[in-house]
């Protein structure tokens, strides 16, 4: 194969697996009007990404926030006064590091799994059973699980937030000796609505499709117990990059 | 009715279907027999939509699967009643769930009712009393049976079995057999059985197509299956007559 036909062949097989992806979040959308029928099994998903999620975040949320202290303190040290520590902080954790921390540990633990219970099922026959009962895979398996991801997403972040601002405050008062009254005035004194908003918009975007793509990878998956791993896997790294592509993308749109 | 014309399929430019042609009638119990790999699976996937024909024609009560819209295939495969090869059971739920998730989806939200139709289909496959077990707590006999029920609490007019017997030792394979038979009689459904277990096909077939290289080799009763004297034939019936 000379290389024209090699990248030739990229290129297409880039551009089918697009297309399907757009076919599938389409056709996953397109069952949301069936959701208060279905709000079972989209409540379950909630649980599933949102709530089973909770402590994984806290902690990740948590060490974020103490070693973000941390770093603005190193970076402080001798040029800017440590009482707008709190401020610099907060506003890398509200834009940045909230959501895309929490996005990318959630397509970790839901991304993965959703390609593995998805690619678990479709090799051992559950999907094509679920087709000869009548019932769709994508209004039963897709829909919820997208849905939830996108509405619980920005959930988790507000909880990273919070943890990863208390974290902080923690390294900032105990080890750096800034008084409570001077972080949190620091903090407000530069809060914008926008910075807290803005990341919680882009983590929308975050939860959607990192849910989206486990589907996907699930759905597709074939080749046995081997082919759910690279599943899991492709999953991961399909979210996690698409994670930080969007980042990219959704700060030069909103800030 | 279901009418296959010059079905076509391959898989990687693998031609697995290579043109078949198949007229079944109501009431019909047909089994479709052949190597491993001979397309036998994929023939019947292709009766309830689960595969596309590259080209040909699949029609279910005149119905072109290819061609029918998705509410329309949906409500057609309501009609088909499916026991897959590995069961296929749904691992995170009770068999109780599994046995009547085609139904609560359909819209049956009567819990007495469902409960009902649950016990009742379990005992016709002789496993009352499981049904808050989990598909990983039974054996690969009861798996197949409660898929079987499950196929059935949708009252089927077509029942399809991918490979009934295999995997199974001969005793429960004898009893799937007789199960098959008695449900046959009692609901009168049209059967398409995919085997290659020739004591299953002599008990409940009245018709036997055997495929070879995706093509019908064969298309008879199983004493004419039996009697040929084809060597090809001869050669796969070999083991189950000696």
């Amino acid at each position: 194969m000379n290389p024209v036909q090699y990248i030739g062949g990229k290129i297409v097989r880039f551009l089918t697996e697009f297309g399907e992806i757009s076919r599938l979040l389409e056709r996953t959308f397109s069952f949301v009007p069936r959701l208060k029928r279905d709000r079972s099994l989209l409540l379950k998903q909630m649980e599933h990404i949102g709530t089973n999620s909770l402590p994984l975040v806290i902690i990740i949320g948590f060490f974020t926030g103490m070693v973000s202290s941390w770093q603005a303190a190193e970076q402080f040290k001798g040029n800017i006064s440590f009482s707008l520590l709190g401020s610099a902080v907060s506003r890398a954790i509200f834009m940045e590091l909230g959501p895309v921390l929490t996005a990318i540990v959630i397509a970790g633990r839901v991304g993965a799994s959703i390609a593995a219970e998805l690619g678990t099922m479709r090799v051992t026959e559950q999907i094509d059973a679920l087709e000869s009962l009548g019932i769709s895979p994508i209004r039963y398996l897709s829909t919820p699980r997208v849905l939830a991801g996108t509405l619980m997403m920005p959930i988790l972040t507000i909880f990273a937030n919070i943890i990863a601002l208390f974290g902080a405050f923690i390294v900032a008062n105990y080890f750096l000796n800034i008084s409570d009254k001077i972080f949190f005035d620091s903090v407000k004194r530069y809060f914008h609505l926008k910075d807290i908003f803005g990341g919680l918009f882009k983590s929308i975007f975050f939860g959607g499709v990192t849910s989206l793509l486990g589907v996907h990878v699930g759905l597709r998956t074939t080749g046995g117990a081997e082919g759910v791993g690279k599943a899991c896997i492709r999953a991961f790294v399909l979210s996690a990059a698409m994670v930080l592509i969007l980042d990219y993308v959704l700060w030069t749109i909103i800030f | 009715m279901i009418e296959i014309i010059n079905l076509k399929k391959s898989f990687d430019g693998n031609e697995v279907l290579r043109g078949i042609d198949i007229t079944i009638h109501d009431g019909e119990t047909v089994a479709i027999i052949g190597e491993s790999g001979c397309g036998k699976s994929v023939l019947l996937k292709h009766m309830i939509g689960l595969l596309h024909p590259d080209s040909g024609t699949v029609k279910v009560d005149g119905i072109d699967i290819a061609n029918a819209g998705e509410e329309l295939l949906y409500s057609l495969r309501r009609r088909i009643g499916f026991l897959f090869q590995s069961a296929a059971l749904f691992d995170s739920m009770t068999v109780y769930e599994n046995i009547v998730l085609g139904l609560w989806e359909a819209g049956e939200r009567d819990e007495v009712k469902l409960g009902q139709i649950a016990t009742e289909k379990l005992g016709l496959v002789g496993l009352r009393g499981i049904e808050n077990l989990k598909p990983s707590s039974l054996s690969g006999g009861m798996k197949k049976r409660v898929g079987l029920a499950r196929a059935l609490a949708m009252q089927p007019k077509y029942m399809f079995y991918d490979e009934p017997t295999t995997g199974l030792d001969p005793v429960t394979s004898d009893q799937i057999d007789y199960l098959i038979l008695s449900l046959t009689e009692s609901f009168s459904t049209t059967n398409l059985i995919v085997t290659h277990d020739l004591f299953t096909v002599k008990r409940i077939a009245k018709r036997v197509i055997y495929l070879y290289h995706g093509l019908i080799f064969f298309d008879g009763t199983p004493k004419e299956l039996e009697q040929s004297t084809d060597q090809r034939v001869i050669q796969f019936i070999e083991r189950f007559v000696k």
